[in-house]
């Protein structure tokens, strides 16, 4: 009844922030989305896409503006294992099955341990946080994210005093991700898709492991059913649809660097004053604005973030 | 081909020409007057990407028409050449006005950046600058005036022109992207076309000339 009921409002709705409250509120109380999740457990069965998420946002670290439309926010995506297309994963995102599915996390830790999925939603209370998203292809998007610290996880399993990175990977099924299979020219990414943040940047209190969004369960071409988000960062920093983080002593070759490394560097902070060779990077789109506004240091995070790359040279470190 | 022929060639030309136009202006209509998202989310670079490729479809459709004629024998191609390329040079006009006047909405410093550090912006700009004095002396006057062989001689920039488009598109795909291949393959084939007439053309001239009388020795 409930998912009959919230499916029924139309995606431009939920964008109004009065709407969007008053869904909130809708579902507030019955702890009905956990409850939902538990009933899907049994079953073995994802919940259904747009399925309500329910989460207290953390005014503290949220931005103050009014978010992206979700329609643009789940039809304008750079989610290359479904196509290279900004439209192709919301076009083929149906073909990802969500469940079963697990999360291991492993390598330089005490406790390794593989989560199930709705073992993990349920591990630590979810918080909604809004971020900006900024891309690194010069457009951004304000987004009320749902999840929890990565840190949380990281710490759970302990790492050990070699662990200097964490590296994520995404799944390698060309199957459910249509824009895994080698392509007729080649010259692609090469899959999986790998990520890597420093430990200091992972244990950071605003990288968010992320299994919802507007409310709602993440949808397929958002990463489903979990990624990270790392605000401070261009967006293809934040691995989707994870299957392994692993603790690990050297620096990860992730999947952007070993395809372009001049372009996309590890480390991938938002940075106006450091251009990639295609975009400048001292101004970006907010979709649904019409003119550019400019990029800000660490895209806003500086108070948060900049002292982690003390006395390291961003210009060479891009 | 009779007058009725040429009529109906040029009319169905011009449609064409027009056409992508007529689409962009029906999308832009619908977005702003019933919020559709026909544009997408990010319609700046819908529209910029829209022009981008039908600028370059209408480059290689004029660099076509030519060799339709040398692989065919066909004529009526050659009554189209001067209409396409016009419409190309139209289109990046407005790709190029775009960029311009909503990209960066008269922010010139961060143009002028563009222009001189990203390649892909600097070519564009030179393909755009090669078009120039082809459109300005694209009229049956300015034919004359120049004289037929000088105005040949000119339009070869054409040739310019397509290699930067092809460099354009192929320095700004991402990682990944495949389409820009194709444009370049056609590129080629336009372009391979005219080599190879050119060289029979050169071997059949050589033919006619008597070989060099040997050396006689001193
Ligand atoms: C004959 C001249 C030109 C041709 C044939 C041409 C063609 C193209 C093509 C095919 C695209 C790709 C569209 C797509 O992604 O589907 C493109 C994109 C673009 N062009 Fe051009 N272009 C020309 C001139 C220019 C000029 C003069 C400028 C600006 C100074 C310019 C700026 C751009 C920009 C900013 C993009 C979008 C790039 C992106 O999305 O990353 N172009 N153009």
């Amino acid at each position: 009844m409930l998912i009959r009921r919230t499916e029924r409002f139309k995606a431009s709705e939920i964008t109004d922030e009065k709407l969007y409250l008053n869904r909130r509120e809708f579902i507030a109380g019955g702890g009905a989305a956990l409850a939902l999740a538990a009933c899907d457990v049994a079953d073995g069965a994802a919940p259904p896409a747009g399925a309500p998420l329910k989460a207290a946002r953390n005014d503290g670290v949220s931005v103050k503006e009014v978010p992206t439309k979700l329609e643009s926010a789940t039809t304008y995506n750079n989610f290359y294992e479904f196509g290279v297309n900004k439209d192709d994963p919301a076009r083929e995102a149906h073909r990802l099955k969500t469940r079963p599915w697990t999360v291991a996390v492993e390598g330089l830790v005490h406790k390794p341990k593989t989560y199930d999925i709705d073992e993990l939603i349920r591990a630590f209370p979810l918080e909604e946080r809004v971020y900006v998203l900024r891309c690194v292809e010069a457009w951004s998007m304000v987004i009320p994210w749902i999840g929890f610290p990565l840190g949380a996880v990281l710490k759970q399993v302990e790492p050990t005093s070699q662990a200097k990175f964490v590296e994520f990977t995404t799944l390698l099924d060309p199957v459910q991700f249509p824009g895994q299979k080698p392509g007729f020219f080649g010259g692609g990414l090469e899959w999986p898709y790998v990520e890597g943040l420093r430990l200091d940047e992972a244990l950071h209190p605003l990288t968010l492991l992320t299994v919802g969004m507007y409310g709602q369960v993440l949808p397929n071409q958002n990463g489903a059913p979990v990624r990270i988000v790392v605000p401070w960062k261009y967006g293809f920093k934040s691995a989707k649809s994870i299957v392994r983080i692993r603790l690990v002593s050297e620096q990860p070759k992730t999947a952007w660097e070993k395809a372009a490394p001049q372009e996309y560097g590890f480390y991938s902070n938002v940075n106006p004053t450091v251009s990639h060779p295609r975009w400048s990077q001292a101004t970006e789109r907010r979709i649904g604005e019409f003119r550019r506004r400019p990029t800000l240091m660490f895209n806003g995070y500086a108070d948060q973030v900049a002292s982690l790359y003390s006395g390291l040279d961003l210009k060479k470190h891009y | 081909m009779g007058r009725r022929g040429r009529l109906v060639l040029k009319i169905f030309a011009w449609a064409v020409c027009l056409a992508p136009l007529a689409a962009l202006a029906w999308w832009i209509g619908r977005a702003l007057w019933l919020h559709t998202d026909d544009l997408g989310a990010n319609p700046i670079s819908f529209i910029t990407n829209h022009l981008g490729d039908w600028t370059f479809r209408l480059l290689l459709a004029s660099l076509a028409m030519t060799p339709l004629r040398i692989v065919f024998g066909w004529g009526w191609p050659l009554l189209l050449r001067r209409l396409l390329g016009l419409f190309a040079f139209t289109y990046a006009v407005l790709h190029f006005s775009v960029w311009i006047l909503v990209d960066h909405f008269f922010n010139w410093g961060q143009m002028a950046e563009d222009v001189v550090k990203r390649p892909y912006i600097t070519v564009g700009m030179l393909a755009l600058l090669t078009l120039i004095p082809l459109a300005l002396t694209s009229t049956t006057g300015m034919i004359k005036r120049l004289g037929a062989r000088r105005w040949t001689r000119l339009h070869r920039l054409v040739y310019l022109t397509g290699v930067l488009a092809a460099l354009h598109f192929l320095w700004l795909a991402k990682v990944g992207r495949t389409d820009q291949y194709i444009y370049v393959a056609v590129l080629a084939a336009l372009l391979g076309v005219r080599v190879v007439e050119w060289a029979r053309r050169l071997v059949r001239r050589a033919g006619k000339i008597p070989p060099p009388r040997p050396a006689t020795p001193p």
